[in-house]
């Protein structure tokens, strides 16, 4: 991958965070540090990696997009933003009664999102509905998915990742986001979702394990991933929840809490 | 004697043709293809069909997952597991998003029969009533099934079908029912009387019609195969016309077809009314006809309620 374009993406990457903490900053609510930590994976996919056209958000061909870890909206919301699907002043309305951009993605309303998520664990099925649908089509699209690590917890994601394995769906790949912190406390702590690695290996995945922030490492996996026949991928993202915000930086209690004016206006500073 | 069909054999052989008719009808079953009956589309499309094991979250949430690229998918497992097991994927990742899933859920109700109560779902149609943007459909018999299914797969929008293991009695013409959702078909004009029934119960209230008929009360029999939307102006006209209304249904009567029925009557048309269902009781063990009996749900019992209802009328 040419250094070219890895800078162009860690620049994008930095006006995503931007967003996520002004657009958090402006409703008061949301969740700034799931979104924060998943920032550089999106822009991999929505800046480099997906097919997919902001004039025509219902292209059938298109690759589809699903974000699990649904609370993480702010994220998903800047990437389509700034990719066109819709103005980026449109980013200060989330969470805003009558506003398209609900506190989770809501795929009736909001253009580019390609499925409803936000209740933890059952974005992985979507995932493989749509990847055999495709397929039984004989498209070429992929589709993508980030999970949480605290979502492994979930049941249904290893119903999912025993069915995708077994209908061996190879245009599938998802990333966990492994930040290694939930609401409660640490994942370790709380309810041990790990070791992934293992847990999906068993289950049938290729499984790759990488630095989440960096970008070279992100569109290496992502190349990987697209080789591999007869399996999904997973691809166990090493990553820090509130990651570029130094006092947001593996702190749980940036969860769910938006910043305050002061907050913010340090944020983006250090993320120019 | 009249002929006696299952409606999910109903499913089964509708779903095959469909198959030939729709290329996108997929279907999805949780281990038990042979009793839902999916098995009659599997063995003529196998490429369209997706066994998910022993799971139903995920069967909701891959069926969402087909629906969201086009497809048409008719999810199947016991109504038991699929309303109650995965009752939050029903909500958030099809009905939230009114993706076109059919959920076609057979062995509803006691009639499951010796499986016992863990298997007898009394409480899937107040489970799914209250879901927005599903329409609840609740067939009579077997050509009622048939037209249900045909007409959900052309419906753009997410579809629950209520189906029983038992044979019941084929009260509509085979060659030219027309299923016709929302509407309440009368199967006989009555003017003391409205008996309001849904499901294999429609048949029985016919039979309490002709009991009391005997005793010159001339009841009138709505079959409600559409739950949700329900037809409301059916329920009044009918209750302003005989005063007084009975309904019946193999489910509790609390949340489901009663409830429903009192909703619409208390703020339209309030009149005396009996409930005949499971009385917020679950099931056991024991063949489909004694347990039919033991739990009220007979002629009988329907003729019994008129009487009471008609007695309390001003």
């Amino acid at each position: 991958m040419s250094e070219a374009i890895t800078q162009r993406l860690e620049s994008t990457a930095r006006q995503i965070r931007r967003h996520i903490i002004a657009m958090t900053h402006a409703a008061s609510s949301g969740h700034p540090g799931g979104s924060l930590s998943a920032a550089d994976m999106v822009t991999a996919l929505f800046f480099k990696e997906m097919r997919i056209d902001p004039q025509n958000p219902q292209w059938p061909d298109r690759d589809r997009f699903v974000l699990g870890k649904g609370h993480a909206a702010p994220v998903l919301y800047a990437a389509l933003a700034e990719r066109g699907f819709f103005p980026a002043e449109e980013l200060k309305g989330l969470r805003q009664a009558g506003h398209f951009l609900q506190g989770h993605p809501d795929m009736k309303k909001v253009p580019g999102v390609d499925m409803s998520t936000g209740s933890l664990g059952q974005g992985l099925s979507a995932a493989v509905g749509m990847a055999l649908g495709l397929r039984l089509d004989n498209k070429d699209a992929r589709v993508w998915a980030i999970l949480g690590d605290g979502e492994l917890q979930e049941g249904q994601v290893w119903e999912a990742a025993m069915a995708a394995a077994h209908y061996k769906l190879d245009k599938l790949a998802i990333f966990i986001d492994d930040n290694g912190l939930q609401i409660d406390g640490p994942v370790k702590e709380v309810m041990s979702s790990y070791p992934i690695v293992d847990k999906f290996q068993a289950f049938g995945w290729n499984v790759i394990e990488i630095d989440g922030h960096s970008m070279t490492a992100i569109l290496e996996a992502i190349e990987t991933a697209k080789a591999v026949t007869g399996r999904p991928t997973c691809i166990v993202s090493h990553t820090v929840k509130g990651k570029g915000v130094s006092f947001m930086e593996d702190q749980v209690g940036w969860h769910g809490t938006a910043p305050n004016a002061e907050q913010a206006a340090i944020a983006l500073k250090e993320l120019q | 004697m009249m002929k006696k069909i299952a409606t999910r054999d109903a499913y089964g052989r509708a779903l095959a043709q469909l198959g030939g008719e729709k290329a996108d009808v997929v279907v999805l079953d949780a281990d038990l293809a042979k009793s839902t009956k999916t098995i009659d589309f599997a063995k003529v499309y196998p490429d369209r069909f997706f066994d998910m094991g022993i799971a139903e979250q995920n069967l909701m949430g891959t069926a969402a997952g087909l629906a969201a690229v086009g497809k048409i998918p008719f999810a199947s497992t016991f109504a038991m597991f699929a309303t109650g097991r995965a009752f939050e994927q029903i909500r958030n990742s099809i009905a939230y998003p009114k993706l076109n899933v059919k959920i076609a859920a057979t062995h509803a109700g006691i009639t499951v029969g010796e499986d016992g109560a863990s298997h007898q779902t009394v409480e899937d149609i107040a489970l799914m009533r209250v879901l927005p943007n599903l329409t609840v459909i609740v067939p009579a018999d077997g050509p009622e099934t048939e037209g249900a299914i045909r007409w959900a797969a052309e419906h753009k929008g997410p579809v629950y079908i209520r189906l029983g293991r038992l044979g019941v009695p084929v009260i509509n013409d085979e060659a030219s029912y027309q299923f016709t959702p929302g509407k309440a078909v009368t199967l006989r004009q009555g003017k003391d009387v409205s008996l309001i029934a849904t499901g294999l119960m429609v048949s029985v209230a016919l039979e309490a019609a002709e009991a009391l008929a005997a005793e010159g009360i001339e009841a009138e029999v709505l079959n409600i195969h559409t739950i949700k939307p329900i037809d409301a102006e059916a329920i009044l006209d009918s209750a302003a016309r005989t005063g007084c209304v009975v309904t019946a249904e193999e489910h509790s009567v609390i949340g489901g077809l009663g409830s429903a029925v009192a909703e619409v009557l208390g703020e339209g048309q309030p009149v005396p009314m009996g409930r005949v269902g499971l009385k917020d009781t679950f099931g056991e063990s024991g063949k489909p006809d004694e347990l039919l009996k033991k739990y009220g749900l007979t002629a009988d019992a329907v003729a019994n309620a008129a009487r009471r209802a008609m007695a309390r009328k001003g």
